[in-house]
């Protein structure tokens, strides 16, 4: 395969997380949640292909999900992807995910995409700017979603009381090019602190705390490697990102003191890797500055200039080495996303039926929902709009579906009512049921008459006739 | 003029708010500050020329220019010249396009002494402009003014509007062409609110500590070091109330602006406006003054040049080709070298063969034959004999130079100065006729009032007349104050230590260019902060294993720097209350002494402890006159006299540590000479019981695991520490 780009492609498509459950299971990992009825997974793979990304490595936590995305992989994009997977044991991080399959990198520059992005920004163009600014790092920043509107009213509230822990801190150069700061809203407790020298290198800062960290970043290989050698890494956002944007200004002198610490430590082992990174990827800092501040209009000129010239001179004799942080900031109008809780989850499927419909790839009807023909639907049954209803499935009469997902070859008796909710695959709703903002995972029982609203249903579970649950998680033991 | 009916029609614009309301402004007429000594001794720095018109001048050309109706003239220092000169001008006049009316304050020390002065005197009704004499700008106020007054209505707690400039973008040149400092600044993008100021006295610090709280009432905020203050503000009036109620403002930004940001309960805002095309700048020192006049000649301040603004009675100058500005009454000889951007006031006769470039030359000077002069700034009636050469340096009027004198780059001649034969003034020499007060109050904190406090400090001095002086300097004067021209038949003058600034700052406020050296060295300096700063950071991330997770090694660094700049000032000031404890003062009243700063300055005990041992170790190198074979007998000897002292302020284990690894830091950076006798010390230390034996164990157990350059003293300490270790119940039993 020819490879448009030199670029290899990482996907982190996780295990089993935690926050998903109890939607996710050892039966279904993360990666192949359905999301609009499709795996999660397909959406940052599709993005990769309309790029022509096509080198990707897809890295699995855990052997059973492993096995079971790359078998999915092997039906789905076979004969279209250069798909490789990895898989790690569980609770490595990101950084252990990168470890993991740092032997196979070769290429100049690496792509680590997040297997839960939802978006519709062409990775294509990261890799573009990353190339042009011939960047140590280059990340995805997308504007903080807003809370979607009325119809998630019930998590409203709560959205808001997450929402500065879920957006950074960045700060940006005026050309919003670079990224000079960055910090995870989360981690800051009262006070941030910046570092004057490279406000000082800019003349203006611009800090914002209402960008999200997309988890899409280009890395140049040698960096990446040589930042893999520290040890006490382990997330690529919180540890990785935030360490190469605070030493851009000096990161050959954080190489020279690496190095004179091995030897009076523990050897040399890291002196390759580290004049690695000098040579490719260090920029002299006075051409640093310069670059920093090219964009600022030259005052009037002064007789000092020329000494400074002179000083330049003597700079670059000094050789401070730096390296480029760049930032990648998506557009209002472009839809990023990252499915990585439960309330994502809705929201995005949300988002799918609404206004990001564009990226499910589905042809929405003149009644603005997908029915798929071969869907049965009974006597005075209506699907209203912002439906997505997947093949084989079978409802009975008098029934109301709306913006709701439904999966595969479910059952859905008669005078039942789905509202904003997802129901996966496989599923069995007898009569007289009514599902309100639920989530209803694949192989479920709803006996009936059963009442359920705001409740995730774990695969499986039989929910007995007549009963009412409201804001519950509900499982299998 | 265009402006100036902005300015009406913007009054004007709130009917219901009072009939008419003009435009006011405050004009402070001293700038409470040294910058200009020895001159401003003798003359107030607002009536200063600035290419042979007096700053003020263009302060209130300006005013005028912007439609202030108006204006009240606050003077302090030589508040009778200032008083004086304004009677004198045509801006006393009825003509002039607005009333002036002076203040006059002899006790005011500060900016802040002198609003509270003013918000007594009742007289501001409304919005006022507050500016400084020495500003010189173009730009228009309309636009700002109606922002103001538009915020005002929105929201009454809109206090002030800053005007700020964009300034050059290399960090060097635009700290370096004013010689300003570094101001940072946090200014919300859509508002123009100012969110948080720093100025460089706390740029001590690393990084900028930014409040969660203002990012999470603004989305987005810029910070900025690329702006210049320009000195001027809208204020509203209850600025006069703020600092009546805080009476210890003094500064404007330091403290008004400052404790207005801090303050939550207030909930005062200041805005900015963001100047882009017009000139603004202050004569803040003498390399502003350099700058500035070299940028009125060369018209960035139009109208305001000299060929405009001119209010003397004598003939006005006119501008010729290459920047060259000339009265109509000049003699110059025919073999005078006029270089460019060089302005000759009226009646000024130079002789054959001189050569002038890029300097400003007053009125009613003589200038002799083969006279070089470059970069000067040479005042009125200033006599110049043959062969001077000078070059970047300021002649004040009357001053006198005999043949063959030479001006080294950044002298300052104050008035009436004489320079005799051949004698070369030596490079940022400061020369008066009055000599430097002994006692200089040079407290930068509170910019005490200028020439006022300089008079009344040595009224004898300023009664010896010149003649007096010119016959027995060099017998009467003192060592001390160095006089110098001897040698010269007729050299008058006493030649000022350099005062507040310091020698080694010296070169960046003078008028000279900064020489190349010292560029290289600014420009290395600045990034040797930043080494240093990563070699903190490095270190602390390397003391823990390479990389600490990310909000773990931020906090590490930048808490590190905060912590850096409070416990280096305390430290400061334990350092001279222990001197002045040697001087015999009691000991609980030194101990007394030490914990209230200890609380002023919220430190730890620890902290507090490893101090007042830093303290005694320096008073031990001051002892043994710097000679190596003394030093460990000078700090037994000092350890023993303080050991009172140490007991009281170390006793815990954890102190007691605090006290090694400060020990062990000053080996490594402040005080190189004890690193070969650190383990001695430590002997020393633990005999006279001030460290406990536990103490050096314990320490000697946390530095196992750092790194080998750390460790040097651990080695250095290890036949002691093994002694301890072999031998501890022989200890407890001397014990």
């Amino acid at each position: 395969m020819d490879p448009p780009m030199d670029f290899q492609v990482v996907v982190l498509a996780g295990g089993t997380s935690d926050k998903l459950s109890p939607l996710v299971s050892k039966e279904l990992p993360k990666a192949l949640l359905p999301v609009a009825n499709k795996p999660l997974l397909s959406y940052p793979l599709e993005l990769l292909e309309a790029s022509n990304l096509k080198n990707i490595i897809v890295v699995v936590e855990g052997d059973e999900a492993a096995t079971q995305v790359e078998s999915w992989l092997s039906v789905a994009y076979m004969d279209r992807l250069n798909v490789e997977v990895v898989k790690t044991p569980g609770d490595v991080g990101t950084v252990g995910a990168i470890r993991a399959v740092a032997p196979f990198l070769i290429s100049t520059d690496i792509l680590i995409v997040s297997g839960d992005l939802v978006s519709d920004i062409s990775p294509g163009a990261i890799a573009a700017t990353h190339r042009r600014h011939g960047a140590a790092v280059t990340a995805l920043f997308c504007p903080a979603p807003v809370s979607g509107g009325a119809d998630s009213s019930t998590s409203g509230g709560k959205d808001k009381a997450k929402k500065p822990s879920r957006c950074n801190i960045v700060g940006l150069d005026p050309t919003r090019q670079f990224l000079l700061h960055v910090v995870s809203g989360a981690k800051v407790e009262k006070d941030i602190h910046i570092q004057k020298r490279i406000v000082r290198a800019v003349g203006q800062m611009e800090i914002r705390s209402d960008f999200m960290d997309a988890h899409v970043y280009a890395f140049k290989r040698t960096v990446l490697l040589d930042v893999l050698e520290k040890e006490n890494l382990y997330s690529i956002k919180q540890d990785v990102l935030p360490y190469l944007v605070r030493t851009q200004l000096r990161s050959e002198i954080s190489a020279k003191k690496e190095n004179s610490a091995d030897e009076s430590s523990n050897g040399a082992t890291k002196e390759l890797p580290s004049e690695d990174i000098n040579i490719n990827s260090a920029v002299p800092s006075n051409q640093n500055l310069r670059w920093l501040s090219q964009h600022r209009e030259i005052a009037p000129s002064s007789y000092q200039e020329i000494h400074i010239s002179d000083c330049d001179m003597n700079k670059s004799r000094l050789a401070k080495k730096t390296h480029k942080c760049c930032i990648y900031l998506s557009g209002k109008t472009q839809y990023c996303a990252r499915l990585n809780s439960v309330q994502a989850f809705g929201d995005i499927n949300r988002d799918m039926l609404g206004e990001a419909s564009r990226i499910t790839g589905y042809t929405f009807s003149a009644q603005n929902n997908v029915v798929h023909p071969t869907v049965v639907q009974g006597a005075k049954t209506t699907a209203g709009g912002q439906c997505i209803i997947a093949e084989g499935t079978i409802l009975g009469d008098k029934c109301s579906v709306k913006r709701s997902v439904i999966g595969r070859h479910c059952r859905i008796g008669s005078n039942v009512k789905i509202v904003n909710s997802i129901v996966m695959n496989h599923i069995t709703i007898e009569d007289n049921c009514t599902i309100q903002g639920s989530v209803i995972s694949s192989n479920v029982q709803i006996q009936e008459r059963a009442s359920l609203k705001d409740c995730q249903v774990g695969a499986g579970y039989v929910i007995t006739a007549g009963s009412e649950y409201k804001s519950e998680p509900l499982t299998k033991r | 003029m265009a402006q100036k009916k902005g300015g009406k029609s913007a009054a004007s614009d709130d009917p219901e708010e009072l009939a008419r309301m003009p435009l006011q402004a405050v004009l402070l007429a001293d700038t409470f500050n040294l910058k200009f000594r020895p001159i401003t001794l003798e003359r107030p720095k607002v009536l200063l020329p600035l290419v042979n018109t007096p700053m003020i001048d263009y302060t209130l050309a300006w005013l005028v220019s912007v439609g202030v109706e108006e204006v009240f003239l606050f003077c302090c220092a030589h508040a009778e010249q200032v008083k004086e000169y304004i009677g004198n001008s045509h801006w006393g006049q009825s003509h002039a396009g607005f009333s002036i009316t002076t203040i006059e304050s002899n006790f005011s020390m500060s900016a802040g002494d002198a609003l509270r002065f003013i918000e007594g005197k009742n007289v501001i009704r409304g919005d006022f402009i507050l500016i400084t004499g020495d500003t010189i700008s173009n730009m228009s106020l309309t636009e700002a003014l109606q922002a103001h007054k538009d915020r005002r209505k929105k929201d009454p707690d809109t206090v002030m509007t800053m005007f700020v400039k964009r300034s050059k973008p290399m960090p060097l040149t635009h700290q370096t062409r004013l010689g300003n400092d570094e101001i940072m600044m946090a200014i919300d993008p859509e508002t123009k609110q100012l969110l948080y100021y720093e100025d460089r006295f706390d740029s001590s610090k690393r990084a900028v500590t930014l409040d969660k709280s203002l990012l999470a009432d603004n989305a987005s905020l810029y910070l900025r070091t690329d702006l210049e203050d320009c000195c001027i503000d809208i204020c509203s009036p209850e600025v006069l109330t703020i600092f009546l109620d805080n009476f210890d403002y003094q500064h404007l930004r330091r403290h008004f602006v400052k404790g207005l940001l801090h303050d939550d309960i207030m909930g005062k805002k200041i805005y900015t406006h963001e100047i882009d095309s017009s000139y603004t700048a202050r004569v803040d020192n003498y390399r502003s003054y350099d700058t500035i006049s070299k940028d009125i000649i060369q018209r960035w301040s139009f109208p305001l040049v000299p060929d405009v603004l001119y209010a003397g009675n004598r003939a006005q100058m006119r501008l010729q080709r290459e920047g060259i500005y000339k009265a109509p009454d000049v003699t110059l000889s025919p073999s005078v070298r006029i270089g460019a951007f060089t302005a000759i006031g009226s009646g000024t006769i130079i002789g054959e063969n001189s050569s002038v470039s890029n300097s400003v030359i007053g009125e009613l000077c003589t200038i002799g034959r083969n006279v070089s002069i470059d970069g000067c700034y040479i005042w009125d009636s200033v006599t110049i004999e043959d062969g001077c050469r000078l070059s970047h340096s300021i002649v004040c009027d009357g001053v006198h130079l005999h043949t063959g004198a030479t001006l080294e780059p950044g002298v300052i001649l104050s008035f009436k100065v004489e320079v005799g034969q051949n004698i070369t003034v030596p490079a940022y020499s400061k020369v008066s006729l009055l000599p430097q007060p002994s006692k200089q109050d040079s407290d930068e904190e509170l910019e005490y009032a200028d020439t006022n406090s300089g008079v009344i400090d040595s009224p004898s001095i300023a009664s010896i007349s010149p003649a007096n002086i010119e016959h027995d300097h060099v017998s009467s004067f003192d060592t001390e104050q160095s006089v110098l021209l001897e040698g010269g038949l007729s050299g008058v003058g006493y030649i000022w230590t350099s005062c507040e600034t310091g020698n080694e700052e010296e070169w960046r406020y003078s008028v000279a260019p900064i020489p190349v050296e010292k560029l290289k060295e600014f420009y290395a300096k600045m990034f040797d902060e930043d080494e240093s700063s990563s070699d903190g950071e490095q270190t602390g991330i390397t003391h823990s294993g390479e990389l600490i997770s990310e909000s773990k090694s931020t906090d590490f660094d930048d808490s590190d720097g905060e912590y850096k700049g409070d416990v280096s000032k305390f430290e400061k000031e334990v350092e001279e209350t222990f001197e002045r404890a040697l001087g015999g003062v009691a000991e609980e009243n030194v101990q007394l002494e030490i914990n209230s700063l200890r609380m002023s300055f919220n430190v730890t005990h620890a902290e507090c402890a490893g101090a007042v041992f830093q303290s005694v170790i320096k008073s031990a190198i001051i002892a043994s006159n710097s000679s190596k074979s003394n030093l460990l007998k000078a700090t037994i000897d000092a350890i023993e006299r303080s050991k009172g002292l140490l007991s009281y302020f170390i006793t815990n284990v954890d102190e007691e540590i605090e006290v090694i690894l400060k020990f062990e830091e000053m080996c490594m950076e402040i005080t190189r000479e004890f690193a070969p006798i650190f383990s001695s010390v430590l002997h020393q230390l633990y005999d006279k019981e001030v460290i406990t034996e536990d103490a050096i164990l314990k320490w000697e157990s946390e530095k196992a695991d750092a790194d080998e350059s750390d460790k040097v003293f651990v080695k250095q300490s290890e036949a002691f520490l093994k002694w301890l270790k072999e031998a501890p119940e022989e200890d407890d039993e001397d014990e």
